[in-house]
């Protein structure tokens, strides 16, 4: 009995619908999330992630109702991130019926917010998202979408957000991103081995190699990617086959 | 009427729309007529034991969910809770089952979160439940392995993914977030 790697299609939800941006610029439309979403579930899908890129205050109602709407159509867990900046906006979407919240640029700026959320709703809900990039020497925590640099450097930030009460940490490397060359293994690894927490790699996957590539190479314990799911180039059920037979622990049913 | 109890604790609401998509009416509750009353009851939850068990003392639940003599339904805190005891908060818990609950060693990440194996199915809750079925868990304490236990699953240790007593039943594992899996063991429950 192995603890299964997930394979968790990320949806990134602009005005009520799926969009994909390539390097964090550059949207373009890839539908109806909850059609999507209730696609993905049924066939097989570990987990889903709903990233909201355009929260605004006036938006978030939105946000709120789609969650809801997601958490009645869908029987597997979801993450719902974006514009989270209070344990009262984690409470919204946790009481919409998300499973998780992932943070970002709000925990770099209060890390205090991690403890809140986690002391109110459980560390099993609390996701710390990291958008990193490869600069120069180091690894360095980016935010506000990518665009702002900040001194941390990333395998500190995330052994930081654990011992604050992180149940999870959410790594989108900025070099990887829309480029579909594969995972960045060695900070993945790097900050899998670091922290006692699941540790999901975000960014590059172009193949069902790359997917095998990330759980052979390094400790991370799912891969996420949305793209190539969204415009079918590689169909969940199709990359969940492929692993198996990979010999790599995958949840697997005959019959998606 | 199916009652789901309300108290202190998280994902209520994904355990609702789990029953209400197989076609039952519920009501989610903690008037206790309406609880003892019910032709069955789900004890949910996401949360940490302490504070669960001092809301559920606080309003008397405690004492109605050990009397009741419908199926009971625990998951996840709620299997914790009708343990013994439980080492989070160093909790006394409601006693249904004869049961420790411990946190896991740190020798692998904690919490045990994602999609693990049940084995040993017997229980009419996995009719039809194949062997080794994947179904999804998110725990950092675990409840030992008894004589109460009817399937097991192995993450750093064997611990119990679900037990039975009587007409008690609970499962540690989140059948509302477990597929069509965790879809067939919920209709199992709403059918006994």
């Amino acid at each position: 009995m192995t603890l299964k790697k997930r394979i968790i299609p990320c949806l990134d939800i602009q005005n009520g619908r799926t969009v994909k941006g390539v390097n964090f610029v550059g949207i373009r439309d890839a539908g109806d999330p909850i059609e999507l979403a209730r696609k993905y579930a049924d066939q097989g899908a570990d987990e889903l992630v709903f990233l909201d890129i355009t929260a605004t205050i006036e938006k978030r109602k939105t946000l709120v109702d789609l969650v809801e709407k997601v958490a009645q159509e869908i029987n597997i867990p979801f993450t719902v991130g974006g514009g989270i900046h209070s344990v009262e906006d984690a409470g919204a979407v946790i009481k919409a019926g998300a499973d998780k919240v992932s943070i970002n640029s709000s925990a770099v700026k209060r890390p205090e917010l991690i403890t809140e959320i986690a002391e109110r709703y459980g560390s099993q809900c609390v996701v710390l998202a990291i958008d990193t990039k490869f600069n120069e020497s180091n690894w360095k925590v980016y935010v506000k979408g990518g665009r702002e640099e900040t001194p941390l450097e990333t395998t500190f930030w995330a052994k930081i957000g654990e011992s604050l009460g992180a149940g999870e940490i959410l790594l989108t490397s900025m070099n990887n991103d829309g480029t579909k060359d594969g995972f960045a293994l060695d900070i993945t690894d790097q900050v899998a081995k670091n922290v006692n927490i699941p540790v999901i790699a975000s960014g590059g996957a172009g193949s069902k190699k790359h997917f095998e590539d990330l759980f052979l190479n390094t400790e991370a314990n799912a891969g996420l990617a949305a793209s190539i799911f969204h415009y079918g180039e590689i169909p969940v059920p199709e990359l969940k086959a492929y692993l198996k037979e990979q010999n790599i622990a995958i949840r697997y049913e005959s019959g998606f | 009427m199916i009652v789901i109890i309300k108290y202190n604790a998280g994902n209520i609401k994904s355990v609702e729309n789990a029953v209400r998509r197989l076609g039952y009416d519920c009501v989610v509750t903690d008037d206790s007529e309406q609880i003892r009353k019910a032709e069955k009851v789900i004890f949910p939850g996401v949360g940490e034991a302490s504070s669960a068990m001092k809301y559920l003392t606080e309003k008397d639940l405690d004492k109605l969910i050990i009397s009741l003599n419908q199926p009971v339904l625990g998951i996840c805190l709620g299997q914790q809770l009708m343990c013994k005891y439980s080492e989070e908060g160093n909790t006394s818990c409601l006693g249904i089952f004869d049961v420790d609950v411990k946190k896991f060693p740190p020798e692998d990440k904690v919490p045990h979160m994602g999609w693990n194996e049940i084995t040993g199915l017997k229980s009419p809750l996995f009719n039809e439940i194949k062997e080794s079925s994947d179904v999804y868990f998110v725990h950092s304490y675990y409840c030992e392995t008894s004589k109460e236990t009817v399937a097991e699953c192995n993450y750093i240790r064997p611990f119990a993914a679900a037990m039975e007593k009587n007409n008690f039943y609970a499962c540690q594992f989140h059948p509302e977030k477990s597929a069509g899996i965790g879809e067939l063991i919920l209709k199992n429950f709403l059918e006994l």
